[in-house]
């Protein structure tokens, strides 16, 4: 089985100069491919950090991470963009879609990113319309963002998730912003996601949510405190 | 190349996005390559303008003109109030026979008098002068001829009328062959010649010369009839000037050789007038270098003022870039977290400025190219609302009224290229504080 992910030993400290933080304090775990994983816990248990971590958007004060085989742990701020980039699709929970651009043009903006800023052209515009197809939207591909739901924006930016075919999905309170009907559209998208072989990692507070995945960590104090592996379930809370 | 084309229209969809906030930004930089182009223009204009007088004078001629010392009496000579100055027609003879670069010399002796015609009758400047004068004076024949050296020997009572007298005296007859007065001498018409417009006045020793109003008689024919005395009849005062000659137009046969044979012909003058400062050289060349000297100085002095204009739109500039990132905070650290590097931030917002900046650059160009136009309305309102109507009367007034601005086509690109220039000085400092984001933090924002 392969790992799309892997943590070893990471600790996250901030010096605050009088008192230092201890945001994580040691956490190991292995995300296997096609894992779906949801990570709780309360505020200041550490799961922000960790998400942060796990999405190579900050460094660990020690302590390794294993990205499709690479250690991302000590890559300067340029490799860890470009890993951000190739490896990594963000689903928030505020949508964070860029208001000025259509559907299209949100879906397109990791293109622009990418390692030798090889030219947009007509194939990646279709993979772009294609991945807007596949969430529903392949009719609104011109509209702007305050012209959707919530729902609908939600699904442009897992749609934007997917374009680089990244290693693992990291979900920050995806449907935190959503009512329930539309939670469970969401919910269903990432499952089928994870049923055609995505890695896809959450952080949620919502325990109805995290019962949804395959593996749900709880971390308390800057450490894993418990995991829990269950079939899951697809009923509302 | 289509990425930069995508980076500029990626950056032209932001800035069209608040086209209010946009276009008032822009104002700074609009205004200040504006006034850049015109402030050159201005100077330009007057430089070309004082080169125009100074190349009607000659650029080769030395001109050597009688001045009246100031108050009290020179010398007097029979005991009465006679007032003499001025050149003598020993120092046109010494000048001419000792300077070899000189290659010609012209007398002149103006004295104003009535003019008359049967029962017509002007106030006219009569010119005594020989045959060199029509050339060296830039005047043209409109019939007849001019002077000629055989009338100079043989004295002859003949004249030479600008088109304004034959107009007042003659109405629509022909002037030639018919005889005017001349105080108590009668002479006969050869030529008239062709309006011209007046030369201005020339620092302080040179009056402007209205060339419409002349008789034109030789000069040997002038000495002779009147002598040297000129009395002045007014109201109730009379004054009594003894001048041999008001002016020697000397041309010089090398432009190099102007400035010591200048300084040659005032060395010589000085022995010959040795107490009162009687006469004054003028020398065109050397006005052209100080009209020279002063439009470098104009074109620095205005060019920085209008340069502080544009320092100022870059201010302006960075400012608004500084308040559009904080805006954007959140949507820089989306990107930040889809895989934009610092330098993408940094070219992101870079490029918003210098589409700004260079924007700005081109309407003030354009505007700049307008400054003719321009500036003949500024003229005409001073005209109508601040002068109410009176124009020329003052050497200032005047020059003001003549001048032409003319466009350096030098200044547009350098003008352009400045704005855009500050629009990448002022845009670095907001694209890289934008760049230097946390983009957790970011994330977070707002």
């Amino acid at each position: 089985m392969r790992l799309a992910a892997q943590v070893v030993d990471l600790t996250k400290f901030y010096d605050l100069g009088s008192v230092v933080v201890k945001a994580l304090r040691g956490v190991s775990t292995d995300f296997p491919e096609g894992d779906f994983v949801a990570i709780m816990g309360s505020s200041g248990s550490g799961k922000s950090t960790l998400l942060n971590l796990l999405g190579a958007l900050d460094r660990p004060t020690s302590g390794q991470y294993f990205l499709g085989g690479r250690d991302v742990s000590t890559l300067d701020d340029d490799e860890l963009s470009l890993m951000r980039n190739d490896m990594i699709g963000f689903i928030f929970q505020s949508f964070n879609l860029i208001a000025q651009y259509t559907v299209l043009e949100n879906i397109e903006v990791p293109l622009l990113y990418r390692a030798g800023y090889p030219a947009i052209g007509r194939e990646e515009r279709e993979w772009c319309i294609e991945l807007a197809r596949m969430v529903g939207l392949g009719d609104r591909l011109d509209h702007r963002p305050f012209q959707l739901s919530g729902g609908q924006q939600q699904r442009v930016s897992i749609a934007r998730a997917l374009v680089n075919d990244p290693q693992i999905i990291l979900a920050d309170e995806p449907t935190g912003n959503l009512d329930s009907a539309t939670e469970e559209e969401i919910m269903e998208i990432l499952h089928n996601l994870n049923g055609q072989g995505r890695t896809i990692i959450m952080v949620t507070h919502e325990p109805g949510v995290a019962r949804q995945a395959k593996r749900q960590i709880m971390m308390k104090d800057g450490l894993i405190e418990s995991e829990t592996i269950q079939e899951p379930s697809f009923s509302n809370h | 190349m289509t990425r930069i084309i995508r980076i500029v229209r990626l950056a032209m969809k932001s800035l069209l996005l608040h086209k209010l906030r946009s276009g008032l930004t822009m104002l700074g930089i609009v205004f200040g390559v504006f006034s850049v182009i015109a402030m050159l223009a201005i100077g330009e204009g007057a430089s070309a303008q004082a080169q125009k007088q100074v190349l009607e004078l000659g650029a080769t001629n030395v001109i050597v003109r009688s001045i009246k010392p100031p108050d009290e009496v020179a010398q007097t000579s029979n005991n009465s109030r006679v007032l003499q100055y001025g050149l003598l027609r020993s120092d046109y003879k010494v000048l001419t026979d000792t300077l070899p670069t000189i290659i010609s010399a012209a007398p002149i002796r103006e004295v104003d008098r009535e003019v008359r015609y049967l029962k017509e009758a002007m106030n006219a400047r009569v010119v005594g002068c020989t045959a060199d004068y029509l050339e060296m004076n830039h005047l043209q024949i409109a019939t007849g001829r001019f002077l000629t050296a055989s009338d100079q020997t043989k004295l002859l009572n003949v004249a030479v009328i600008a088109n304004e007298v034959a107009n007042k005296l003659f109405k629509f007859e022909n002037p030639i062959g018919k005889s005017i007065r001349i105080g108590p001498m009668f002479y006969t018409v050869v030529g008239v010649t062709k309006d011209r417009t007046a030369s201005a006045a020339i620092g302080g020793s040179l009056s402007g010369q209205d060339y419409n109003k002349d008789v034109y008689i030789p000069i040997k024919t002038l000495q002779a009839r009147e002598g040297d005395l000129d009395i002045k009849r007014q109201a109730g005062s009379m004054t009594a000037e003894h001048i041999e000659l008001n002016q020697i137009t000397l041309r010089v046969n090398d432009k190099d050789t102007v400035l010591p044979t200048a300084q040659a012909i005032r060395e010589t003058l000085e022995q010959s007038h040795p107490r009162n400062k009687d006469y004054a050289v003028v020398v065109p060349l050397e006005l052209l270098k100080q009209a020279e000297q002063i439009r470098m100085i104009f074109n620095v002095v205005l060019g920085s003022i209008a340069a502080i204009s544009l320092v100022v739109g870059g201010i302006g500039i960075m400012n608004i870039m500084l308040a559009t990132v904080t805006e954007r905070t959140r949507e820089i650290g989306v990107r930040r977290a889809l895989g934009a590097r610092q330098r993408d931030i940094i070219e992101q917002f870079l490029t918003e400025t210098i589409v700004l900046a260079g924007s700005g650059g081109l309407i003030g160009v354009a505007f700049g190219l307008l400054t003719p136009i321009s500036f003949l309305g500024i003229q005409w309102f001073v005209q109508n609302f601040v002068m109410e109507g009176n124009t020329a009367g003052s050497e200032v007034g005047r020059m003001f009224f003549d001048l032409e601005p003319q466009i350096a086509f030098w200044s547009l690109p350098v003008a352009f290229g400045i704005s855009v220039t500050i629009g990448i000085l002022s845009g670095i400092y907001p694209a890289i504080s934008a760049a230097k984001l946390d983009p957790i933090e970011a994330l977070r924002h707002e």
